[in-house]
């Protein structure tokens, strides 16, 4: 080990910024943390590439003919469903991964940082986004293999494209106030699932939603994800829009504009009660 | 000036009556320190004596209860961004992030404390010299042994060359070796103008390492002094009697019940004190014979940091709550 001069060194001053400033800088550092892990973490890699293929063959080729879908062949009708199943999970990853850190001693680390408070979070959420679209053309790309033939315009593939983020963004920071809530690394594990599962099973994702007894029809047909399904599917082949895209944004903003402030709310109230 | 701490210049970190609970348990009953500039204060106590606790509001990771405490001239609650920007923490374990290499974690965190590109590269590369982990820079961290671990964490915590260091339980979990490069890597920080603030529950660390000790139990400060004032409160010499048989124990313990320190039966250890050296010892070894106590073997002493600890958190001696009660009063 060298002697080297600690307090000798040329002195070191931070920045003089605005406040917004560093949000952004700070975000950013914690993006780029966040988006590192999905690259050197193999069962990230792996998940992200093997639940999409999963999902898309199995539901096409075990429940798909047994499926009446009407005018629509299965494949098509199917995508969008499979697209916003595999968007909601991917979220999960960012109670995971929230949860982890916050386990562990580095949001001690963090926390005593002159960093702005929502970078963190920000920074899990960005990667979410950034697996998302992985994922998203992981599923579009097999979807073309398994019969899937949308006739979308390229605007059409664009409000896809923005409407899926929007989606994305929302469940994202719906996921984060569950990673700062769970007690545990198994509790964040399987409160992704027990959200996510029983809402794209009880929406239009695999299956009209006509067939369903009263209750769950009227919950099924008035929930986010059908929504945003169905707008997706509208665009993509074509069948009936009505109001779904409005009312799947303007669900994404609102838990959107919910879930900032308490996931703020939540991550110092973290500190204060815990030893 | 009332609640500002008169003397910032002289002392980086002045807390007084400090107090913390959690739920219904009181974990700190009024904490007093004083930490001066550029020394080295070690707070020594056993696990659970509120230690962590008062590391944690002092680097405004938790709000006090009551009291004050002022870091480099900032009052932890009312002011603590600067506070943060003053502080450098190494908490009890190791705040690195596994996926990332060293050197990211190092220009990370940088990046954080806000420091230009061009310093934080800089930094980075000092820092990495300094704690010996430039051959490892490129690796990712989950591939570190433990105490090179701890030296990226030690380092991260100085990237902006903090006045004031907080280490908690710094060399807790280390091998001999990397614990030894540790405390050289402390002092070297306290020797170039840091102050630091450390917790352990090694009497060698503290011993080691701090200008200062203060010993805390169960949320109190129940002593205070540097090392060799703390030895001498249990006096100048201490004798370790190995009583020949265990069946022997309790009637040696009956037979010295005045100068007992500690008591060990399953080692049958008597330590005892004796302050005036021979005389003490001569009278000792009369009581015993008069006792019919046979002795295996005696030796003299100085006392150790150990010896004070147990006897003044009273595990195991006669004396300990004696001299306990005196304090509080």
């Amino acid at each position: 080990m060298t002697t080297s001069e600690y307090l000798l060194v040329a002195p070191v001053q931070p920045e003089r910024r605005s406040n917004l400033y560093w949000l952004i800088s700070d975000s950013w550092v914690m993006s780029k943390r966040s988006i590192m892990h999905i690259v050197r973490s193999a069962d990230q890699v792996l998940s992200l590439i093997l639940f999409p293929i999963m999902f898309m063959l199995l539901n096409r080729y075990v429940l798909g003919g047994a499926i009446d879908t009407g005018e629509v062949s299965y494949a098509n009708y199917l995508l969008a469903g499979i697209l916003v199943q595999t968007l909601a999970f991917g979220a999960n990853y960012t109670t995971i991964n929230l949860a982890v850190d916050m386990k562990e001693g580095i949001v001690d680390r963090f926390r005593s940082l002159p960093m702005s408070d929502g970078a963190l979070v920000i920074g899990h959420i960005a990667a979410d986004m950034v697996r998302n679209v992985i994922s998203g053309i992981i599923i579009v790309l097999i979807g073309f293999a398994v019969g899937f033939r949308p006739n979308a315009s390229a605007i059409e593939w664009l409000y896809v494209i923005g409407l899926s983020m929007l989606f994305t963004l929302a469940i994202s920071w719906l996921s984060a106030i569950l990673g700062l809530v769970v007690k545990s690394l198994e509790a964040a594990q399987w409160a992704g699932f027990v959200l996510i599962f029983p809402l794209t099973f009880i929406s239009s994702a695999f299956v009209p939603t006509e067939t369903m007894p009263r209750v769950l029809r009227a919950f099924a047909e008035n929930q986010p994800m059908t929504h945003t399904i169905n707008a997706l599917r509208s665009w993509l082949v074509d069948t009936p829009m009505g109001d779904a895209a409005w009312l799947s944004a303007a669900w994404s903003i609102a838990l959107i504009v919910i879930s900032i402030p308490i996931t703020s709310y939540l991550f110092r109230r973290y500190s204060t009660t815990s030893q | 000036m009332d609640g500002n701490p008169s003397n910032v210049a002289e002392n980086a970190i002045v807390v007084r009556n400090l107090q913390k609970s959690f739920k219904d348990v009181e974990v700190l009953h009024g904490i007093d320190l004083t930490v001066r500039r550029g020394s080295i204060l070690a707070l020594l106590g056993p696990n659970g004596a509120g230690k962590t606790t008062t590391i944690r509001i002092l680097s405004t990771l938790l709000p006090p209860d009551g009291g004050e405490a002022y870091v480099n001239g900032y009052d932890v609650v009312k002011q603590d961004c600067d506070v943060r920007a003053s502080i450098g923490l190494t908490g009890q374990f190791a705040a690195v992030d596994g996926y990332l290499t060293g050197e990211e974690n190092l220009m990370m965190l940088a990046r954080l404390y806000r420091l230009s590109h061009a310093d934080a590269k800089r930094r980075t590369r000092e820092l990495l010299e300094q704690v010996d982990l430039v051959d490892a820079a490129r690796r990712p961290v989950k591939t570190y042994s433990g105490g090179m671990k701890r030296r990226l964490d030690l380092a991260m915590s100085l990237i902006a060359a903090p006045p004031i260091i907080f280490l908690d339980e710094p060399t807790t979990g280390l091998d001999p070796r990397s614990r030894l490069s540790m405390w050289a890597m402390i002092k070297n920080l306290a020797n170039n103008g840091a102050t630091i603030l450390l917790t352990t529950q090694y009497m060698d660390e503290a011993d080691h390492l701090a200008d200062w000790i203060v010993v805390i139990d169960e949320g109190r400060v129940i002593a205070e002094g540097d090392a060799n004032t703390l030895k001498s409160r249990v006096g100048s010499e201490h004798v370790d009697l190995i009583i020949s048989r265990n069946s022997n124990f309790m009637l040696a313990q009956q037979a010295v019940d005045g100068y007992q320190l500690q008591a060990s039966a399953e080692e049958r250890i008597l330590t005892i004190a004796a302050n005036d050296g021979a005389v003490t010892l001569k009278r000792i070894l009369q009581h015993l014979e008069d006792a019919e106590v046979e002795v295996e073997s005696l030796t003299m002493r100085r006392p150790t940091l150990d010896d004070v600890f147990l006897f003044l958190t009273g595990d195991g001696a006669n004396g300990a709550h004696r001299e306990k009660e005196e304090i509080e009063r």
